[in-house]
């Protein structure tokens, strides 16, 4: 008896020196960071990376980052990139994913091939001649262009929402058509308000990938002066800047804030989204 | 009798307008942005050419040179690296997630501290890690507060024996939590009824893990393995936003990205891509087979189940033969 409980302490112990030790870990980059970021120039100079700041007020660095890195307009866009983005994206991957799955028609099943076979095509080496493409339709340089690129409809989603079709009964349809309702209003008005829960999901998803993405927005957003993004707009900290850790802290910080604060309030829906995506992922 | 036309040709045709108008603007994405281009790419890989100016048709060169040159083919090898980095992150993600589907003190402050570094962009992840493996930085102060000497530490970043290693890492700090929380949802659709019956049966937390949540996340595990070894092939973000591919870090598509859009060799580029395509192709038939063969997909039995099953009913019908006659 006295050995079973031995046995369960020390298994307590164990579990708990672990998940500590793996919290700690997961944290302390970060941790190092806003340590850094509320440090004056010379006192990140002179003391050690780990030592605490004097001061908590000191936000100099934050508002330097701001202004250096441009953020103002990095936000301006990148909420006007996410909003356009999210609403045109979902909008078309329901509608795709609805007629995919209520009608039967030839060439059904070869669209979603194609769109699997797109998942397996490496995103970073199709830019290679999508550039080019790019180019030649004058949207270098272009917030249009880029949204319309990040508006393409990824598997994940549509398997998200087609899957969420297959548990909402036809014959909800069916009653619709019978009552003189068309196809398109059946989608609007009966099936679009139903399909929520995916839609946040999707949201989710999609929304963490595109606030995230720097390599097409730096590769076809060029100009940094007026079409920086969030995740762009760390850039400005790569050359010259690129030992002021300070500054950087601070920024990498301000990029960060948002995305904690939505992981704050929408935990479930984010490990709820995250695992439906894995499903059929 | 004319409304009747009506009616017909108008559920029809709405029909017919509704596939085609839903299917327009995601249609026409995917072929501009991903079969144009990747048809392009076909194209560009057997030419000498940049993106602005004349182009001159050389045949598989490219090809050729792909597979001879010291900095292209060769850096698959990096790829070893993030296999087992991928490995070790999938079985600390297993660990976490079976002690956190348990009952734990606070388990969902651990859960959200692990999780959270899969929502750091990936520059910002690059800027974390430069600070953190500077010398006399974050890491090295913590090992020397363990009692080593500064003296006697790499450079995390420049060591060509260990920089692949660090920068690995990185690639499980931000990933492990996310498969945890997969492998979380895993385990919480187990039947509670489960663990019930095994508490009652007097089960420890080991036999429950072994018996209970081994065998019923078996399949989300090996295909996350199997995930493992197709990104791998395919790593970018981590070298890209940290070293930038200096120092022997540079992985396959680092090294594209630079040819492509540095150097501009569009058509050598474009080969290194065809060619890794074609090998992450192979990958997928194999784990599809593979799939096919040992676990079964969706409604269908595994081959392999249906090979036992079809042997033992041949055995028992031979057995029952036999005790007949």
């Amino acid at each position: 008896m006295n050995k079973a409980k031995m046995k369960k302490l020390l298994w307590a112990i164990v579990k708990y020196a672990t998940l500590v030790f793996g919290s700690f870990v997961s944290v302390l980059p970060v941790v190092v960071c806003v340590i850094t970021a509320f440090k004056s120039p010379e006192e990140y100079a002179e003391t050690n990376v780990m030592t605490l700041p004097k001061s908590w007020t000191y936000f100099e660095n934050f508002v330097q980052a701001w202004k250096q890195a441009n953020m103002a307009l990095a936000f301006r866009n990148s909420i006007i990139i996410l909003i356009c983005v999210l609403f045109f994206s979902i909008l078309t991957g329901s509608m795709l994913a609805y007629v995919l799955n209520r009608f039967k028609f030839p060439g059904n099943g070869l669209i979603r091939n194609l769109f699997l076979f797109a998942s397996l095509l490496p995103g970073i080496a199709m830019q290679v001649s999508v550039y080019q493409i790019m180019y030649s339709l004058g949207w270098i340089n272009s917030l249009f262009g880029y949204i319309v690129l990040m508006c393409g409809t990824d598997v994940i989603s549509i398997y998200i929402f087609i899957q969420f079709f297959e548990n909402i009964s036809v014959s909800l349809d069916e009653a619709a058509i019978m009552d003189g309702c068309t196809y398109f209003g059946v989608f609007f008005r009966i099936l679009l308000p139903l399909l929520k829960p995916a839609i946040i999901t999707v949201m989710i998803l999609k929304g963490v990938g595109v606030y995230n993405e720097y390599y097409m927005a730096n590769l076809y957003l060029q100009n940094k002066n007026s079409f920086v993004t969030v995740a762009t707009s760390l850039f400005k900290f790569t050359g010259p800047l690129g030992n002021q850790y300070n500054y950087i802290c601070a920024g990498v910080i301000l990029t960060m804030l948002p995305a904690l604060i939505v992981f704050i309030l929408c935990q479930k829906q984010i490990y709820g989204g995250l695992a439906q995506g894995a499903v059929k992922g | 009798m004319r409304n009747f036309i009506k009616w017909i040709t108008s559920a029809k045709v709405n029909k017919v307008l509704c596939i085609i108008t839903f299917m327009f603007v995601p249609l026409a994405l995917l072929t501009v942005f991903t079969y144009i281009p990747f048809g392009k790419m076909i194209g560009f890989s057997f030419y000498d050419m940049k993106y602005i100016g004349d182009r001159e048709f050389v045949g598989l060169k490219n090809y050729a040179e792909v597979f001879s040159r010291d900095d292209c083919f060769k850096a698959l090898k990096l790829s070893l690296y993030y296999i087992a980095a991928s490995f070790v992150q999938l079985g600390l993600a297993l660990y976490f997630a079976t002690l956190l589907s348990f009952k734990t003190k606070g388990g969902g402050i651990f859960k959200g501290l692990m999780f959270f570094p899969y929502l750091v962009c990936g520059i910002a992840v690059g800027f974390i890690f430069k600070f953190f493996y500077t010398r006399g930085f974050v890491l090295d102060t913590v090992l020397q507060w363990c009692g080593f000497n500064l003296d006697n530490l790499p450079y995390w970043l420049k060591d060509t024996s260990i920089n692949n290693i660090s920068v690995a890492a990185t690639s499980v700090w931000r990933y492990m939590g996310q498969n945890m929380v997969l492998f979380i949802g895993a385990i919480m659709s187990v039947d509670a009824e489960m663990y019930e019956a095994a508490a009652i049966d007097g089960a420890g937390g080991w036999q429950k893990f072994r018996y209970i949540i081994f065998p019923s996340i078996s399949t989300i595990i090996v295909l996350n393995l199997i995930l493992a070894i197709t990104g791998s092939l395919s790593v970018f973000e981590p070298p890209y936003v940290i070293t930038g591919g200096n120092f022997g870090t540079g992985t396959y598509f680092v090294i594209m990205d630079k040819l492509a859009h540095a150097s501009q060799k569009v058509g050598l580029a474009s080969a290194m891509a065809i060619v890794l395509l074609v090998i992450i192709l192979i990958a997928t038939l194999l784990q599809k087979l593979f799939f096919r063969y040992f676990i079964g997909e969706g409604e269908h039995e595994a081959i392999r189940a249906v090979r036992k099953r079809k042997k033992r009913e041949a055995l028992a019908a031979a057995g029952n033969g036999g005790v007949q006659s």
